[in-house]
């Protein structure tokens, strides 16, 4: 029987993902706080939620701090406490872990959690700048090596110790999209053949074009309750029943192994042992596929199959929709984008759309346990969740 | 000697102004760190000291950069990796004077120097790698 819950999410919203022109990134934080306020009409925002924590990567890209308030503002929550989280590409699932122990310890009965990031209006080279920002800079980035370039190496290593092909990683990008273009919020509606895939401009080789997720301007929020309160405010909760977080050095060299990331799998088996469930209990999963290697290295960290038998996970459709463990039925950060500081929310609201039956096109019957799993920069810091339908 | 100079990343491209690789090593229990650290992460002795490591590797995995920040454009594509040192510590850096498609997994290679670029923050001299 799966673990007890530690706090329970009531609603959810997501702004639309893409190309958002002439928006600040509050207003997509607005955006998406209505969506959560509308879903959840019993709850009385200023007055019921009592703290919010937000994900936001980068000051640079919008020349704009200090992002707590501000969300706090836009969502119509003032003076309620803001805390704004950076934990790189992690942020929001950072967010989404404080929230929930700040309801757990008792502290707040209501929280409001959520991300943002406004990307594209900067120009592709200064977007992969700051993001670089989320790696080692003496080391990595002083030396010309560049996000999708530390996954790469990742990539190689991979390749070179189990075998694992481009074509495959190319397969993670066929299903990525193929999930988005059934997601009216994803960036990318739009199916993408494996020839299309590899035959895709090299960005960081083996990586290409269309083994990256997108540059996406986006916002993504909770409400999260104390688990007795719930049935007051929806007759659909999800509860969160494990939450599990690790660090490693920010240095990709600097670690063991680079063909897995170890604070993925240590933040797996923490969040596995407090949900008193195993990997193959999952019905649906969310994973960090900021790269396509990053899917097929997240199967392997969180149990899904064996070391080194990623790429064939994929290539056997196990993760497809309708196959034993959907990945990314949302379209992913591949597909669907990925806004840094929203993302790791913003894969909550996959799960609690599916975890209710309300994912629509992409719909997984029956799902009952749904993971989550967000990983900031190369893999420094890594957060599980572990979710059960109410 | 080297044991009066600070345990600190400016140390460690300062050694590198003067093309030499360096370590901090911890008197203690014998870790070496590379990057230095002020405090052994281990034992948390500060009893540390610098060596000098050899300039030889193995490459462990590499890529080859097609997008890069504007800092690195005019040398794309450009091909960085990490590399194993001969004396234990892995370090990252630029592969230069070999095609791409020349370099593989496991090959040898050694450390050489680009000296011309100051020592003051945030720009270092670089180290680099090169086949052996």
């Amino acid at each position: 029987m799966a673990g007890k819950p530690l706090a329970t999410i009531v609603s959810a919203g997501l702004s639309k993902f893409g190309r958002r022109e002439g928006l600040y990134g509050r207003e997509l934080f607005a955006e998406a706080a209505k969506e959560a306020y509308e879903r959840c009409p019993n709850l009385i925002p200023k007055k019921n939620i009592k703290a919010l924590f937000v994900g936001h990567m980068g000051e640079s890209y919008e020349h704009q701090g200090h992002t707590g308030p501000t969300l706090a503002d836009w969502a119509g929550l003032l003076p309620v406490q803001a805390t704004r989280i950076e934990n790189a590409c992690a942020s929001s699932g950072v967010a989404l872990g404080l929230g929930v122990s700040a309801v757990f310890s008792g502290m707040y009965d209501i929280v409001m959690v959520g991300g943002v990031e406004k990307m594209t209006h900067r120009t592709t080279s200064d977007v992969t700048e700051f993001l670089a920002m989320a790696s080692d800079y003496p080391f990595e980035q002083w030396h010309g090596i560049t996000f999708p370039g530390l996954y790469a190496l990742m990539a190689t290593a991979h390749m070179h110790k189990f075998g694992t092909t481009e074509e495959q990683m190319a397969m993670v990008a066929v299903k990525n999209h193929h999930n988005g273009a059934l997601n009216p919020k994803a960036h990318m509606q739009k199916e993408v053949t494996l020839e299309k895939a590899m035959a895709s401009k090299v960005i960081a080789w083996p990586l290409k074009l269309y083994d990256c997720s997108l540059i996406t301007d986006g916002a993504s929020c909770l409400i999260l309750t104390k688990p007795e309160l719930a049935k007051k405010f929806t007759d659909t909760p999800v509860h969160i029943i494990g939450s599990g977080q690790a660090s490693d050095a920010i240095g990709l060299y600097e670690r063991e192994d680079i063909t897995t990331i170890k604070a993925g799998k240590l933040a797996g088996q923490e969040a596995y042992n407090m949900a008193k469930v195993k990997p193959q209990d999952a019905d649906i999963a969310e994973v960090h596929d900021c790269f396509t290697i990053a899917e097929i290295i997240a199967y392997e960290d969180l149990g899904f199959c064996k070391p080194g038998k990623g790429g064939s996970l994929v290539e056997e459709g196990v993760t497809e929709i309708g196959g034993k463990i959907p990945v990314n039925t949302s379209g992913g950060l591949k597909s669907k984008g990925h806004p840094v500081g929203a993302t790791g929310v913003a894969q909550a609201y996959e799960i609690y759309l599916q975890l209710t039956g309300q994912a629509e096109k992409r719909q997984v019957e029956g799902a009952e346990i749904g993971l989550s799993h967000n990983v900031g920069g190369s893999g420094a810091t890594a957060i599980v969740h572990i979710y059960r339908r109410g | 000697m080297t044991e009066t100079f600070p345990f600190t990343i400016e140390q460690f491209y300062k050694f590198v102004s003067e093309r030499k690789l360096m370590a901090a090593k911890c008197k203690k229990c014998g870790i070496m760190f590379l990057p230095p650290r002020p405090m052994c992460t281990k034992c948390f002795s500060s009893d540390l000291e610098w060596v000098e490591l050899k300039n030889k590797g193995k490459l462990l995995t590499y890529t080859v950069i097609h997008v890069s920040p504007k800092q690195f454009e005019s040398l794309i594509p450009y091909t960085v990796g990490i590399v194993k040192l001969e004396d234990g510590p892995k370090l990252p850096g630029m592969i230069q004077g070999v095609a791409p498609e020349k370099i593989s997994v496991g090959m040898d290679l050694r450390v050489d120097f680009d000296t011309t670029i100051p020592s003051q923050w945030p720009t270092w001299p670089r180290y680099f790698f090169k086949p052996s």
